[in-house]
């Protein structure tokens, strides 16, 4: 099996329609991002009806800007992989339904992946993997501390019990009236402002990875309304300078003490919640004096992309692990 | 001309593949809970058992809806991908269309529908008769039972075609009396085949641009202008 393998990757599990051509795991030939954000704004939120409906508009001019960018004819591929899940359903169906259409009409392989593999693999598109390798996946809907062995292993360790931490972001930005999506808009306010509120920190049991971001949510929620009740107001900037700082300590501590816990040589912060200024700050300065690489990839291997999906594909592809044409979109799928 | 032709935006799941006319093989089934499961499976099994490769095909015809809105778009990615990966043509027919056709060698009027939940369905009008059959109501989205009061005022004798026959019956008999035809057969089932047959003939979509017919905007969507009318 050659080494620098071709494979065309395609990501529709929330709001972006992407697609992308990867070589041999790690280089990235092309990487197309059809966003939707303009569409969900007025929502407050992604509508999946609406994002199921777009991802149908632009499917095929995605797969052919990647084609097309990438400098290839569509029969030297490889192999066509997809985002299987976890994701929501109708969204999903379209990316799924398609890569299996054109893996039948060229003749290729078809490789279903998890979309967290593919948040993690995205790092390897700038640098090797290293193993033990911890992982801290932080998005819009997962909290999760992944330990890799080796590659395509992964044992997740920690999750959150309730909401996710970009979920708490969502909710806690539309309490403070910020548009659409929310949470980049709190990271940029909490710069300006203080911590000046003592929000709880959710530790849970002393030896648990788990992370619950329920309670902080509610207790931004509950500050609020007292404090509104009582004639007084609390700077926007202060509050959310507060909740990060509540979220960011949180995230770092567990991190920190599974990384030494298991030896981890590379530490990887992927999902949307990667691009957070506050986070990678506070990670920076944590793990500069580790003996764990920290590795936070560029923002825009950070949110929904393709290319990432490739990356993780191209594990699986040296592995012989193909999907038929049977396969289907899950919205809940264990890693 | 070599046809593949699918559809799968209501319980059925149908795919067909049609030579110069002649139809080689057709697959159906029932049940719209694993569309995304058996439709490239039995397509695959299809053009194995019919010796039609990819690159034999000439067109793909899909069934555009209206219907359920994640059945139709399984179908038309797949379509829509297929024809790109192929370089072929697509062409998009509306489901109601196909399912009318069955009714071809009535004479008077053809009602196909579909169920849209609380009392609503998809439906649409043709005018059938031994030399013509067109199309002389747009689709649309009413309360069944406005709409065959509307259907009562023609007149004339109204053939109904529909898998959810069976809900809507009692209802039909009802309004509309002796001018109402039911047939008691399996042709409520729209038949892949004729899905192709409408296909041949008519000019390509642009297959980038192709969509499902949803006829609805989204709940989201029409919540949203509500809204916006409550505030002016
Ligand atoms: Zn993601």
């Amino acid at each position: 099996m050659k080494t620098s393998e071709l494979i065309l990757a395609i990501e529709t599990s929330c709001d972006e329609t992407a697609a992308a051509v990867i070589e041999g795991g790690r280089i990235i030939r092309s990487n197309i991002v059809a966003s939707q954000i303009e569409s969900h704004k007025r929502f407050g939120g992604v509508v999946p009806e609406i994002a199921s409906r777009h991802h149908v508009e632009q499917i095929t001019l995605v797969i052919e800007e990647a084609i097309q960018q990438a400098g290839i004819q569509k029969e030297e591929l490889d192999a066509i992989a997809v985002t299987q899940g976890p994701g929501l359903i109708g969204a999903l169906l379209v990316g799924v339904n398609a890569a299996k259409a054109l893996a039948f009409s060229i003749g290729k392989p078809l490789i279903g992946v998890h979309h967290i593999a593919g948040h993690i693999y995205a790092n390897r598109l700038e640098q090797e993997f290293e193993f033990p390798l911890l992982a801290l996946v932080v998005s819009g809907g997962h909290t999760e501390l992944v330990l890799m062995k080796e590659h395509g292993s992964f044992e997740v360790i920690g999750e959150t019990r309730d909401d996710a931490a970009g979920e708490a972001y969502d909710k806690v930005a539309r309490t403070l009236q910020l548009p659409y999506p929310g949470g980049p808009r709190i990271d940029k306010l909490a710069a300006e402002g203080e911590q000046s509120i003592d929000f709880p920190r959710a530790w849970l049991e002393p030896e648990s990875y788990d992370f619950s971001f329920s309670g902080l949510k509610s207790a931004v929620i509950n500050t609020l309304h007292n404090a509104k009740q009582k004639g007084e107001t609390f700077a926007p900037e202060d509050v959310a300078a507060s909740f990060q700082a509540s979220v960011v300590d949180v995230l770092v501590g567990k991190t920190i003490r599974a990384a030494e816990a298991f030896g981890a040589k590379q530490v990887i912060v992927a999902g949307g919640v990667a691009a957070n200024r506050g986070l990678r700050a506070s990670l920076e300065e944590v793990f500069a004096d580790k003996q764990a690489n920290l590795l936070i990839p560029p923002l825009a291997l950070c949110t929904d992309n393709a290319a990432m999906i490739g990356a993780a594909a191209s594990i699986l592809y040296h592995q012989e692990k193909f999907a038929d044409l049977s396969m289907n979109a899950r919205a809940s799928m264990p890693l | 001309m070599n046809i593949l032709a699918m559809d799968t935006s209501n319980q059925l799941l149908g795919v067909a593949i049609v030579k110069d006319g002649v139809t080689l093989g057709e697959h159906v089934m029932h049940g719209h809970r694993d569309h995304s499961v058996r439709l490239l499976p039995a397509i695959e099994q299809l053009m194995k058992e019919t010796k039609t490769t990819p690159a034999d095909l000439d067109r793909i015809v899909v069934g555009q809806g209206p219907g359920s809105y994640t059945g139709v778009r399984i179908s038309m990615a797949t379509a829509k991908t297929m024809a790109w990966a192929l370089g072929i043509d697509v062409i998009g027919v509306s489901s109601l269309e196909a399912l009318a056709h069955q009714g071809e060698l009535f004479s008077g009027y053809v009602c196909p529908f579909f169920d849209a939940r609380r009392g609503q369905v998809y439906t649409a009008l043709y005018a059938s008769n031994s030399d013509s059959f067109e199309q002389t109501e747009e689709i649309v989205n009413p309360l069944f039972s406005d709409w065959l009061e509307q259907l009562r005022e023609k007149g004339e004798k109204i053939l109904f075609l529909s898998p959810d026959i069976e809900m809507y019956r009692s209802m039909i008999i009802e309004v509309l009396g002796e001018q109402a035809v039911i047939p008691e057969s399996a042709i409520h089932y729209a038949r892949p085949s004729v899905l192709a047959q409408i296909g041949a003939e008519r000019k390509a979509d642009d297959m980038h641009q192709i969509v499902p017919n949803y006829v609805r905007m989204t709940e989201a969507e029409s919540n949203w202008l509500k809204q916006q009318e409550q505030q002016k």
